[in-house]
């Protein structure tokens, strides 16, 4: 048994601890690639960046207001400075429900983070996405390493993999949707490199496919692979596994809302075939994707933190 | 009330022999009781096994292990968050590294007196909010209690279960000149410090191991257990298996690390406000097993904020409709709502007459005498001795509202006079002081400090008093006052078995 409240922020914790690590990460790789390519791509790759993070892109002056903008910008609730202040308020909340070296670390990614505006003003970007990942990646670690895999820490499973099938799928739609615009030139290799480099699965594809690098693999590989960690199905995959758990310790196993969204989200990517899925409609695949996403996330909230007194009542 | 005032304590040094050359140094004996020294140069004898471990160390040994306190406090999270700050820093609550013996004797009478007093209490909160026979006899005055800020009217014929109305007290002790234990003031809302009482015991292992093999030292580390046993006699009687729970304000509370630290000791859950919920009358907890029914609330909340449909109606840290779950019996709030009429400074002068008036006892711990500014004699008695008395408001806490005559400035004074006329029910006085020492590390050596002790009373079925309390230190010297947010530190209180 697991106070709601509790669940709901360890749940948060996680999501907007991926969420700042994607972004970091994401802002690190526009940033390199961008270095040595022409001006029009460059400005190109940063557009897609800024729609693909759910920035305003009004001041797309260059990389150094996106650096300013997505990583430190409190004002807009989902950079990297403000995930990490909000995963630590809820962790705060939640102090004697997690271990101390999860606070520990925690804490002090968010001490870390204040100090790191002075290295990006510099223009140390890519030292400065490195402490961010490197800090999501220890709290992982900690996490697994020091803190009872019970109840609570089935919700910090569910906010980081909902969070990462959510923002790979809105990342990947970025690229297919630029892609398909006939009114622009193609997107080169160098564009797919650094979607796989955000997803920190270049690797992977290269040993999966040779560098050989195609969009129709890219997308593959990314939406329907199931060893690659950051992939649409190996994310889906485990959210379910966490939302199975949820539901057993929460004493209703069996056919949850939750658990029957996130299976048959699972399913999907499963069996699905990627040339189907990109001569039919790939936009709408992944926004489809996309709205599951959302569709679990209330899923959980109406079965296990905000459901309405009534129907716990009559329960 | 109004008598001869005790004489006030002047620092006034005595040469003493340094037992343990070099550490004791400054150590001066004055008027007040010293709780190591009988006489110069002459220790009590429960102090010796600690004065033969000090002669073996350095001053660099007691530094090293200060540091290691220090260290042990932070690293398991014992702070204080530090209000309004960004950054998140929190600051440890300063600990001595000596602990205070208190010998199996005094320890027998203060047990005694404090389960005596703590029955008096309860049967005078049933009384008032009942039959009110007290009042109607003349032995408390009916003004007084009605006129107090923390009397609830809803209270007024609540059936409480067992009686208790305060099931966890914390009471202040002060030793006078003489050696005898006097009660300072009574905590009966929702007194705190008891996680502090058992780190400081659990730190004080870790830094001195080795001396407690040359003592008896009674345990403390059963507290949560016996605060859990406590809280299950009291829930409702058709609730075999009840449902505890730890109610705090949230996380934003001082208080907050003590809050789950008790949760944690006693394996229950530690809720705010918004994770409970009322329907008809029953109280209710949201989990994610869906919602639980709640038996017994041990509140950190106070009185004013615990219900906003009965009390402030502002409050966000309460549960709308708590009170009708505990006017229909369907609850136990712990401790029950209304005891903060007990622990009123005025009422406070009338406690010993309470204790006779119920137990036809006398009282085994004497009271502080104390002057009453709602009374004239004594209010006039108090104008005139401003410089010499300490004056408290009378619904303060924590070392606030307070004026100590000896310390203060001229201006102060005049500011209290103005206070105390204007609203003289609002105020007492109290000689003051002087409040027995303890000998502490203070970093270039030891040195007597004023201290005083906070025993933890239990009442369900039974008063369970831990043997131990929190001993709290005037750190700055020469201060009188030991409150956390004045200055004050803490130490290890050890009861002897022999």
């Amino acid at each position: 048994m697991l106070l709601s409240r509790v669940a709901d922020a360890l749940y948060w914790i996680s999501r907007y601890l991926e969420r700042a690590e994607h972004t970091a990460r994401l802002v690190d790789v526009a940033r390199d690639l961008g270095l040595d390519r022409a001006a029009a791509v460059r400005s190109r790759a940063i557009e897609r960046l800024y729609s693909s993070l759910g920035l305003p892109s009004a001041a797309t002056d260059g990389e150094q207001s996106l650096v300013r903008l997505a990583l430190f910008d409190t004002s807009h609730r989902n950079s990297v400075a403000a995930c990490v202040m909000s995963a630590r308020e809820n962790a705060r909340q939640v102090r004697e429900e997690i271990s101390s070296d999860m606070w520990e670390q925690l804490n002090d990614l968010f001490l870390r983070v204040y100090k790191l505006q002075d290295a990006a003003a510099v223009g140390r970007t890519h030292y400065v996405s490195r402490v961010i990942v490197e800090g999501v990646h220890l709290f992982a670690g900690v996490t697994d390493a020091t803190m009872g895999h019970g109840e609570g820490w089935q919700y910090l499973q569910a906010g980081c993999f909902l969070e990462r099938a959510a923002s790979t799928a809105t990342l990947l739609d970025a690229f297919l949707i630029d892609a398909g615009d006939a009114s622009r030139a193609a997107l080169d290799q160098a564009d797919w490199v650094a979607l796989l480099r955000s997803c920190s699965a270049l690797e992977g594809y290269c040993r999966r496919y040779t560098a050989d690098v195609r969009p129709e693999r890219v997308t593959e590989f990314l939406l329907l692979d199931d060893e690659c960690p950051r992939s649409i199905r190996f994310a889906a995959t485990r959210l379910e596994a966490a939302l199975r758990a949820m539901a057993r310790y929460s004493g209703r196993p069996g056919a949850s809302r939750p658990e029957r969204l996130s299976g048959r989200l699972r399913a999907s990517l499963d069996y699905g075939q990627v040339d189907e899925i990109l001569s039919d409609d790939p936009h709408a695949y992944l926004t489809g994707v996309s709205r599951q996403c959302a569709q679990i996330h209330s899923s959980v909230y109406q079965s296990y933190i905000s459901y309405s007194i009534e129907t716990a009542l009559s329960a | 009330m109004s008598s001869p005032t005790r004489p006030v304590a002047v620092p006034d040094s005595l040469s003493v022999a340094q037992p343990a050359a070099g550490l004791f140094g400054q150590y001066d004996l004055d008027r007040t009781h010293d709780e190591m020294f009988d006489a110069p140069g002459h220790a009590r004898s429960h102090y010796h096994a600690l004065l033969d471990e000090l002669a073996t160390v350095t001053l660099d040994d007691l530094r090293r292990r200060q540091v290691e306190a220090d260290r042990a406090f932070l690293t398991q999270g014992i702070t204080f968050t530090v209000y309004g700050d960004a950054q998140g820093t929190e600051r440890i609550f300063p600990f001595d590294l000596l602990p205070r013996i208190i010998t199996a004797r005094e320890w027998d009478t203060l047990e005694r007196g404090l389960a005596q007093r703590l029955i008096a209490i309860n049967l005078f909160l049933k009384d008032i909010y009942n039959d009110a026979r007290i009042l109607a006899e003349g032995v408390v005055p009916r003004e007084l209690v009605y006129s107090c800020r923390h009397y609830r009217r809803e209270m007024r014929g609540v059936r409480v279960h067992r009686d208790v109305y305060v099931s966890v007290a914390g009471t202040d002790l002060v030793r006078l000149e003489d050696g005898r234990f006097v009660v300072l003031e009574d905590n009966l809302r929702v007194p705190s410090g008891v996680s502090y009482m058992l780190a400081n015991r659990a730190v004080t292992k870790r830094v001195f191991p080795d001396l407690f093999n040359k003592y008896n030292v009674r345990p403390t580390a059963h507290y949560g257990q016996a605060l859990l046993a406590t809280l299950r006699t009291l829930a409702p009687p058709d609730r075999p298996d009840p449902t505890i729970v730890v109610l705090t304000p949230g996380v934003g509370n001082s208080a907050y690390f003590e809050h789950a630290f008790l949760a944690r000791e006693m394996g229950i859950s530690l809720v705010e406000g918004r994770d409970l919920l009322v329907h008809d009358t029953i109280v209710y907890m949201r989990t994610t097993s869906g919602l639980r029914r709640v038996d017994v609330v041990y509140r950190r909340v106070d009185d004013d904020f615990l219900d906003p449909l009965a009390f402030r109606s502002d409050s966000h840290l309460g549960v709308a409709g708590l009170l009708n779950a505990y006017r229909a019996g369907n609850v136990s709030v712990v401790n029950a709502i209304g005891t903060g009429v007990a622990d009123d400074k005025a009422v406070y002068a009338y406690l010993p007459a309470i204790i006779r008036f119920y137990l036809s006892e006398e009282p085994i711990l004497p009271n502080v005498e104390t002057y009453l500014c709602g009374n004239p004699s004594d209010r006039q008695y108090v104008l005139e001795h401003l410089d010499s008395l300490v004056v408290k408001a009378v619904g303060e806490s924590g070392g606030y509202g307070m004026l100590v005559g000896p310390h203060s400035t001229a201006a102060q004074r005049d500011e209290f006079r103005t206070l105390i006329q204007a609203e003289p029910r609002n105020f007492i006085a109290q000689p003051t002081l002087a409040l027995s020492r303890a000998a502490c590390f203070v970093g270039s050596g030891v040195e007597p400090r004023h201290v005083d002790l906070r025993p933890y009373v239990l009442y369900g079925d039974k008063v369970t008093i831990v043997p131990g309390g929190l001993t709290r230190v005037a750190l700055r010297k020469g201060s009188l006052v030991v409150n956390s947010s004045q200055g004050g530190g803490s130490k290890d209180t050890w009861v002897l078995l022999e």
